[in-house]
């Protein structure tokens, strides 16, 4: 089977060149205190990339010469790990940025992996920077949850939760957001977000007593720990099969990597975070790799963004982009 | 040796239209309007009911695709253990019921 995914464009006579560049989405990490199942990012607390404290400033300097640039995506890993995670923060809230941060929720009750420090600290520490947090919950119970995360994580996700809430996350009265992510446990695609919002909000104030703002529903890309999964599980072509078969015209118009940036821990960038992972580097009309230490908004505007099979999920179903559905 | 009920078997669906295609698209655009959508029932109460009834006629093509069908709608493995429930209480129930019949029976027949 051919999983041509410019294919796809060209018959449907879609042109997906970069729209904007409205939010810098930056892997500070791979180190994580977890070693999910699916995770892209191959993340786990054996990994020791860090972005040095020179391609930080460099990001802070991009983002202060770019009021274009309105939000600052902070991933890992767990980036929260990082040493000059607090100082990132802080200092991107200086400039008036949306500062985003892909908070996997157990990091507050796991110490660091590598140093045993606390991170009890996280929950008020993201309220005082009015930091949107984005934390992923596959399930709104515990047994896919622990499938997919690890046993126990749900139940400590439920309790870093609570303390989210404490602080003011996700209360009606409150101006700090707490989204969640859903992404199916396996290769099949995720339900329509807004009835799986309803669920989760329904669920979780009941059951536990916890409350959230919104739902972002991602499909699993065919990469990395989750490719290799569905390799040994013979169940690669079917679930290729079921991302060609559909396929969403609309869903692909609304890609995130048109208005996004995805930068690594070593200053490269990239089209999106899934780019990143399998090392295809954004490139300008020269051909010239893109990194943040020779930064140009104008090549990368004019860039071509480099598409490849994984891009189907982003384009099956509803769509699936880090905010969620495209196409709901 | 192969067997009956090959998974990838499901796949050829299409492959009843070969010999009878005008029927077949009336089918298949019928079973997509029922399953495909929401209408009094939601996708997610559809495909329960479906997993319901796949396990009480016993087709292997549909448990799987209907397993899938009900996580695709967001439907939680208790609401599909507890469908499973409902076909196997129905066909105990449908049974059991026939006994009447078997009691009925046995009163014309003893003196």
């Amino acid at each position: 089977m051919n999983y041509d995914f410019e294919a796809q464009l060209r018959r449907r006579s879609l042109e997906l060149a970069p729209r904007a560049v409205d939010t810098l989405q930056v892997n500070i990490t791979k180190l994580c205190n977890q070693a999910c199942r699916h995770c892209h990012v191959d993340a786990s607390p054996a990994r020791t990339e860090m972005m040095s404290p020179e391609a930080i400033e460099k990001c802070l300097e991009i983002l202060e010469r770019h009021p274009q640039i309105a939000t600052l995506d902070i991933t890992g890993g767990a980036p929260e790990l990082h040493p000059g995670f607090a100082a990132f923060v802080e200092k991107a809230t200086k400039l008036k940025k949306h500062v985003m941060v892909r908070h996997n929720l157990t990091v507050q009750l796991d110490k660091h992996p590598k140093t045993g420090a606390s991170m009890e600290y996280l929950p008020q520490f993201f309220a005082r920077h009015r930091v949107e947090v984005v934390s992923s919950l596959p399930y709104y119970q515990q047994y896919f949850t622990d499938a997919q995360r690890g046993s126990g994580v749900f139940a400590k996700s439920i309790e870093a939760m609570r303390r989210l809430n404490a602080v003011g996350y996700g209360a009606d009265w409150s101006v700090l957001v707490l989204s969640l992510v859903y992404n199916p446990v396996g290769p099949y695609l995720p339900a329509a977000q807004g009835s799986l919002e309803a669920d989760y909000r329904r669920e979780l104030k009941a059951k536990f007593g916890v409350v959230f703002n919104r739902l972002y529903t991602m499909t699993n890309m065919p990469i990395n720990r989750f490719r290799l999964h569905l390799e040994k599980s013979g169940q690669l072509e079917p679930y290729m099969d079921k991302l060609l078969a559909a396929f969403n015209p609309v869903a692909a118009e609304g890609v995130m990597c048109r208005s996004l940036v995805s930068v690594g821990h070593d200053g490269r960038v990239y089209d999106c975070d899934f780019n990143q992972m399998l090392e295809l580097q954004a490139a300008g009309r020269d051909g010239r790799a893109l990194s943040i230490f020779d930064f140009d908004f104008d090549t990368l505007l004019g860039r071509r963004i480099r598409f490849g099979e994984h891009c189907l999920g982003c384009t099956a179903g509803a769509g699936s982009s880090c905010g969620g559905a495209t196409a709901e | 040796m192969s067997s009956y009920y090959e998974s990838q078997d499901l796949q050829k669906f299409g492959e009843i239209g070969q010999h009878a295609k005008g029927l077949a698209d009336d089918f298949f655009r019928y079973y997509g309007n029922v399953t495909g959508t929401d209408g009094a029932l939601t996708r997610r109460e559809k495909a329960l009911i479906a997993l319901a009834v796949s396990h009480a006629q016993k087709c292997p093509y549909c448990i799987d695709a209907y397993t899938t069908q009900c996580l695709e709608t967001g439907a939680n493995p208790e609401q599909m253990m507890e469908a499973v429930h409902v076909a196997a209480v129905m066909q105990a129930g449908i049974t059991l019921v026939h006994s009447v019949q078997m009691q009925n029976h046995l009163r014309k027949l003893v003196l």
